[in-house]
């Protein structure tokens, strides 16, 4: 058995490695649950540590494997949220099961994201470094912006779209609002728990890997590490980088839609659909390592557990994750520190090889 | 009328813009990287010239200088602390960094100065502008910031044309190795360039709390997006990107938000930057960028 998993293709290895990590992590968990050894504040976190995880295996799909710079994860992440919710509130009243209207409305919120990411990469991805991020900041904070202006109502005429108010719908008497502008959706029902956010953190994962081990995977790769010579060679550029950075869209979608089916309200603020997001997401994919799946789940759930950790030091611990963010950065990237590791772990092995003799 | 008055406001806004944007476009031009913690350098000089006027008293004007000064130290001790160790890494790790820097920045204002909003008093008081027999009011505010951006736009490329620590600026920007080899103090013009950047921000920060009197630790931030946005508009590492890039950056949020809707005005803003990018993919007065094999 030992020898199967050494002789198995290294790429497959780290496959089942990061599978058996999360799976690992979720019977402990489920564990310590059932043993009520996990404090309300921490079960609060599951769900979030599942999304941050999910959309930082799509950010990391596009930044680390597609090469991309891209901000305005969080405003596919939005796409995805809003229409799942818009569609369960659409479909609540229906007696559709529940099961499967959460995963219609999963189905919704991935394609949603998907086609909006597919079709914001077609103008995107023309461009190149700074600038497409920039664009894609861009286009995130307008899909926050426009939602946060936009009523739908519904009633037997039909739906009523506005950009303006309530009123401005003109519902009739048995009509609701649905979305209701910076108000957002409300009394959407908890669907997500711990367990489905573990399967599709598992599914991305399983979609991601497939894809960068694929034929079209080494194709985005080559891209990646040379766009000239990637084109030189036959590969349709624009069609590869559309397809990673759509099905990265699309997993940013899933991600969205846990998010939206764990809260009561949703609404598109700042802090959970702005740049600030994207940028926390991007933390993630970079500290966890550009183009290691496993490094963004393990990143996403440390970062996000830190600050609760250090909740016991009140004020000061944004403070301190601040601080611990740049000394982490300095610590892995800064050319010097990494010339003095190599030099001081080669140091402790000379030592240990003089003591041996 | 009233189209007027809208499109003075937005000049003024547009002015501040422009001075951030200034900071962002040459630290970019010269270091290469996106300076996120820009925006809360702002922040800070605000909060220094606000706990200077209102808790202590000060005179405006030295309370202004003091905002600059500590904001220049803080420029560069980031610079030294953060961004240095980490020249020729990844640009993404150095981009996180700064990222890191803007947390500790505005977690440390939140800290000192506490999470309510402060109103902010402004440093010019002097009385409004009536023009056209009371129709057009300027405030003293808009003229003062207005003509700071145009002071600040001239002695900027003066100083870069004419001084020897300009020219060395251009050099590194050009090519950082070469400039090297040709004896430029390659580390001391990469600080020079963060300390004018960051008194161009407290001074950007003053002018934007005199004309929106409300101050917290996350007042930097979104102005601080907008005037990267500007820099980009312009074309990145462009001075007079920069300047363009911001005034009309702030005039179509103002008029945007008065003729079209005051919620859509950043969409207005970031749709705007788009089709100009679509158009001219390195901005306004971007250089073209060539590609090697």
């Amino acid at each position: 058995m030992k020898t199967g998993i050494k002789n198995m293709k290294k790429e497959v290895r780290g496959q089942l490695i990061t599978y058996g990590l999360v799976i690992g992590v979720f019977i402990i968990v489920q564990v310590m649950l059932s043993l009520g050894m996990i404090s309300n504040l921490m079960q609060g976190l599951l769900v979030p540590l599942c999304t941050y995880s999910i959309v930082a295996v799509a950010l990391n799909l596009c930044v680390g494997y597609l090469g991309e710079l891209s901000l305005g994860h969080a405003g596919f992440m939005c796409v995805g949220a809003f229409s799942s919710a818009f569609f369960t509130k659409c479909t609540m009243t229906t007696g559709l099961n529940e099961n499967v209207r959460f995963f219609l409305a999963l189905l919704v919120g991935t394609l949603t994201a998907a086609l909006f990411g597919y079709l914001i990469g077609i103008p995107v991805l023309r461009l190149r470094g700074d600038y497409l991020a920039i664009v894609t900041l861009a286009f995130g904070e307008i899909i926050k912006n426009v939602i946060n202006v936009l009523y739908i109502g519904r009633d037997s005429a039909g739906f009523h779209f506005g950009m303006k108010d309530e009123t401005s719908l003109g519902l009739g008497e048995d009509g609701e609002v649905l979305v209701n502008g910076a108000k957002g959706i409300m009394r959407t029902p908890h669907q997500s728990t711990f367990t489905i956010g573990v399967i599709l953190l598992l599914i991305s994962l399983f979609v991601c890997f497939q894809l960068v081990n694929s034929r079209s995977g080494r194709a985005i790769m080559a891209i990646r590490d040379n766009r000239i010579a990637a084109e030189s060679v036959g590969i349709p550029i624009t069609k590869y980088k559309l397809l990673a950075f759509t099905i990265s869209a699309a997993i940013a979608g899933i991600g969205g839609v846990l998010y939206a089916h764990n809260l009561s309200t949703l609404t598109a603020q700042p802090a959970n659909f702005g740049y600030n997001m994207s940028i926390m997401i991007l933390v993630f994919v970079v500290l966890g390592g550009m183009g290691s799946f496993r490094g963004s789940v393990i990143a996403a759930v440390l970062l996000t557990m830190l600050p609760e950790i250090l909740r016991g030091l009140a004020d000061y611990r944004m403070l301190i994750y601040a601080i611990v963010l740049i000394a982490m950065m300095l610590f892995n990237w800064s050319p010097k520190l990494i010339e003095f590791r190599k030099k001081f772990i080669a140091d402790v092995f000379k030592k240990k090889e003089k003591e041996a003799a | 009328m009233s189209f007027l008055s809208y499109l003075i406001n937005g000049l003024s806004l547009g002015s501040v813009y422009a001075i951030i944007a200034l900071g962002y476009t040459m630290v970019y031009g010269i270091a290469k990287m996106l300076n996120f913690a820009h925006g809360d350098v702002i922040m800070i000089g605000c909060y220094v010239v606000f706990t200077l006027m209102s808790q202590y008293g000060v005179h405006p004007g030295i309370s202004i200088l003091a905002a600059i000064l500590i904001c220049t130290c803080l420029g560069v001790v980031i610079e030294k602390i953060a961004y240095k160790p980490l020249r020729g890494a990844n640009s993404l790790a150095v981009l996180i960094t700064a990222i890191g820097v803007s947390y500790f920045l505005q977690n440390l204002a939140l800290l000192i100065f506490g999470a309510d909003t402060k109103s902010f008093t402004s440093v010019v008081n002097m009385p409004p502008l009536h023009l056209a027999g009371g129709k057009l009011t300027i405030s003293a505010v808009t003229i003062v910031t207005v003509l700071s951006c145009i002071v600040i736009m001239i002695a900027l490329m003066l100083f870069i044309r004419k001084t020897r620590a300009g020219q060395a600026m251009l050099a590194v920007s050009e090519d950082r190795d070469a400039a090297q080899l040709m004896g430029v103090n390659v580390n001391g013009t990469i600080s020079l360039t963060f300390a004018i950047g960051s008194g161009l921000a407290a001074i950007a920060g003053i002018l934007l709390c005199s004309a929106y009197p409300t101050l917290s630790p996350y007042t930097g931030a979104m102005p601080g997006i907008k005037a990267f946005t500007a820099a980009v508009f312009g074309g990145i590492g462009s001075i007079p990107g920069a300047f363009v890039g911001g005034l009309v950056l702030g005039i179509i949020e103002i008029l945007g938000r008065a003729y079209i809707s005051s919620q859509l005005s950043d969409a207005i803003v970031f749709a705007v930057l788009i089709l100009v990018l679509l158009i001219k993919p390195t901005g306004l007065l971007g250089k073209p960028i060539q590609e090697k094999v």
